[in-house]
């Protein structure tokens, strides 16, 4: 499939357009902190430069470290991902000015250390494959990092997700990293045990059944990561966990049983939930007539209002009052935006996330090496589902769940984590579109020096 | 500041995030005909000169490698020919050269080439691909007489 593509088909490096959109993407975030302060106080905000300065020069470092680690990745992703953090910036700090937090500057400091991990992913991770021997280091990993939040004196509840641990005065939420360790050990496990997986087997109905031996571990480690989600009671990642495993068996065997079968035990547990948890229940009920349950669903409510209030242009940044929902600077960032920048605006930031998304299957496309195939599918499906479940809850087309909104949301975890999904997409899209062999000529003088095989 | 100001500065802030979008979407119209161009002219590149890549296939020049033979391990003395390249080596059974090696992986290597080199590269295998006696990291150049190490395996081009 990537035959064609290998032999006669050159990507360019694009550095220099990913300069030009990244200046663009620049003048998006700084402008809209320019907005903000028009808005809110009448004047263009005094410590902007300071601010753009900052920002500017995260995005320079990321550049430069592109340049010279990854000269052909990706030129789309970067720029994409400087934008919609320079959108939730803005946005978080015109939260603050009417409600006197400060999540903007630590948002600011949570953002550089995503940045000094993106840039360290880069510099470390020459070849993305070196990651495939970690495969169960990794899904171990993430086990664990799941479970932290259980462990009495390191974990904390916070509005009735256990989710979260704190360290010191860091408060952190390990299920963020973890769903990007589990990506690397799904990647791993099923690009090894693809070809059992897809052909040995027994056929039952109309799905080819694998054998015990050959899902049992991707099983086992998947049960107990959706087992402690449930246990936390942290409905979004769950949801994010079960999709996320589905569409990687799918795209691994090339079985669109599997489908099937994750739709109907999507649909069946769906319903469990829905009988045996009063917070699912809550949840639907809210989903379903809003308005008859309106201190359940008050934040989704006050969403909506927001974004009717919006319309097709918006309010304005500064102008509107998004600050009366609650969580507005989090998980109902969205509609925050949908009543500033309207309709318009928020058909932008989608289609921002949809060019992520795209550039990431692309990538997997692309790709020669099944491992990197498999990764890049994976990041992206993690994308798109924890974009469609989030957006999907604010404006009610799903049942509201818990999950952040990449980039835009405030919150440490989810922005550290991104930033280095987003690193090791560029790695393998650097991988990926690198023209065919540079021509090495192999050393055949020390052909007759002592040859050893690697056992393992 | 005046009504109109505040909304002629939100129009404009719409306009640029607008515009960032669709500059996104332009650069990557234009890497798809970036890529497209890069290859007319390659092909513009081979019909410039007169032994393109069909004709050489009909004819292949003097000392260019015809065939693959296994030189040692246990299926040593099989004879592979190169017309069907890129060749597949490995255990699975879609492999053009299918080793029977507990230390050779389902998609081991593959040996190919562009125009007038071969090559040999490696997809991630368990135990790596040899060239020489180094493990190579990324497609190597295979010449006549190069030897291609894999599992207890070992190829060499011949003609």
């Amino acid at each position: 499939m990537s035959e064609s593509a290998f032999m006669g088909f050159v990507h360019r490096r694009r550095r220099g357009a990913e300069l030009f959109l990244l200046v663009l993407s620049l003048v998006v975030g700084v402008g809209a902190y320019a907005c903000v302060g028009i808005g809110t106080e009448g004047k263009v905000p005094t410590d902007i430069i300071r601010y753009g300065g900052w920002l500017t020069l995260l995005i320079v470092a990321c550049h430069v470290t592109i340049r010279l680690t990854a000269p052909y990745a990706d030129p789309v992703l970067l720029p994409v991902v400087s934008a919609l953090n320079g959108l939730g910036l803005a946005m978080i700090h015109r939260i603050d000015h009417a409600r006197n937090t400060d999540y903007a500057s630590s948002q600011l400091l949570w953002m550089t250390l995503g940045v000094v991990l993106f840039i360290g992913v880069l510099w470390l991770l020459r070849d993305h494959r070196r990651l495939q021997a970690y495969t169960y280091t990794s899904g171990l990993a993430a086990i664990v990092l799941l479970l932290l939040p259980l462990v009495p004196g390191v974990g904390r509840e916070v509005l009735g997700a256990r989710i979260w641990i704190q360290v010191g005065g860091l408060s952190f939420q390990p299920g963020e990293v973890a769903k990007l360790l589990l990506v690397v050990a799904f990647a791993g496990y099923l690009v090894v045990h693809r070809d059992a997986l897809a052909l040995a087997g027994r056929h039952v109905l109309f799905v080819d059944l694998p054998r015990g031996r050959d899902l049992g571990p991707i099983l086992v480690m998947w049960l107990i990561s959706l087992g402690v989600l449930v246990f936390q009671n942290d409905l979004g990642s769950s949801l994010l966990f079960f999709g996320l495993f589905l569409v990687m068996l799918y795209v691994a065997t090339e079985r669109p049983g599997w489908l099937v079968v994750g739709t109907a035990m999507f649909i069946g547990g769906a319903y469990a939930g829905y009988l045996a948890v009063a917070h699912v229940r809550v949840r639907v009920e809210g989903w379903l007539d809003p308005f008859g349950h309106a201190s359940a669903a008050f934040q989704l409510i006050q969403g909506m209002y927001g974004m009717a209030w919006g319309g097709l242009v918006g309010r304005g940044l500064g102008e509107g009052s998004p600050y009366l929902t609650p969580l507005s600077w989090s998980d109902f960032i969205l509609p925050s935006f949908g009543e500033e920048l309207g309709l318009t605006g928020v058909m932008a930031i989608i289609l921002l996330y949809a060019l992520i998304v795209e550039r990431a299957l692309r990538t997997a496309l692309v790709c020669r090496d099944a491992f990197g195939k498999l990764l890049a599918v994976g990041l992206g499906v993690v994308f798109a589902l924890q974009v469609f479940v989030v957006i999907g809850g604010v404006t009610r087309l799903i049942p509201l769940t818990g999950l952040t909104t990449p980039f835009l949301s405030a919150g440490g975890s989810s922005l550290v984590a991104n930033w280095a999904i987003i690193a090791l997409l560029l790695r393998v899209s650097d991988h990926a579109r690198r023209p065919p062999p540079e021509m090495l000529a192999a050393e055949s003088d020390d052909a007759d020096a002592t040859q050893v095989v690697s056992l393992r | 500041m005046s009504e109109l100001t505040l909304l002629l500065i939100r129009f404009a802030y719409l306009a640029v995030l607008w515009i960032f979008v669709l500059s996104a979407v332009s650069v990557i119209r234009s890497d798809i005909f970036g890529a497209r161009a890069a290859r007319q002219e390659a092909e513009r590149g081979t019909a410039r000169r007169p032994r393109g890549r069909a004709a050489k296939k009909a004819k292949p020049r003097r000392g260019d490698p015809t065939n693959v033979t296994i030189v040692e391990g246990g299926q040593s003395g099989e004879v592979v020919s190169l017309a069907q390249a890129p060749l597949l080596i490995g255990r699975g059974s879609d492999a053009a050269i299918r080793l029977e090696d507990d230390y050779v992986s389902t998609r081991h290597a593959r040996i190919a080439s562009n125009d007038d080199q071969w090559y040999v590269e490696d997809l991630g295998s368990t135990n790596g691909t040899y060239v020489g006696s180094t493990r190579i990291t990324q497609p190597t150049t295979l010449t006549l007489g190069s030897q291609v190490r894999i599992g207890k395996t070992v190829l060499e081009l011949r003609k």
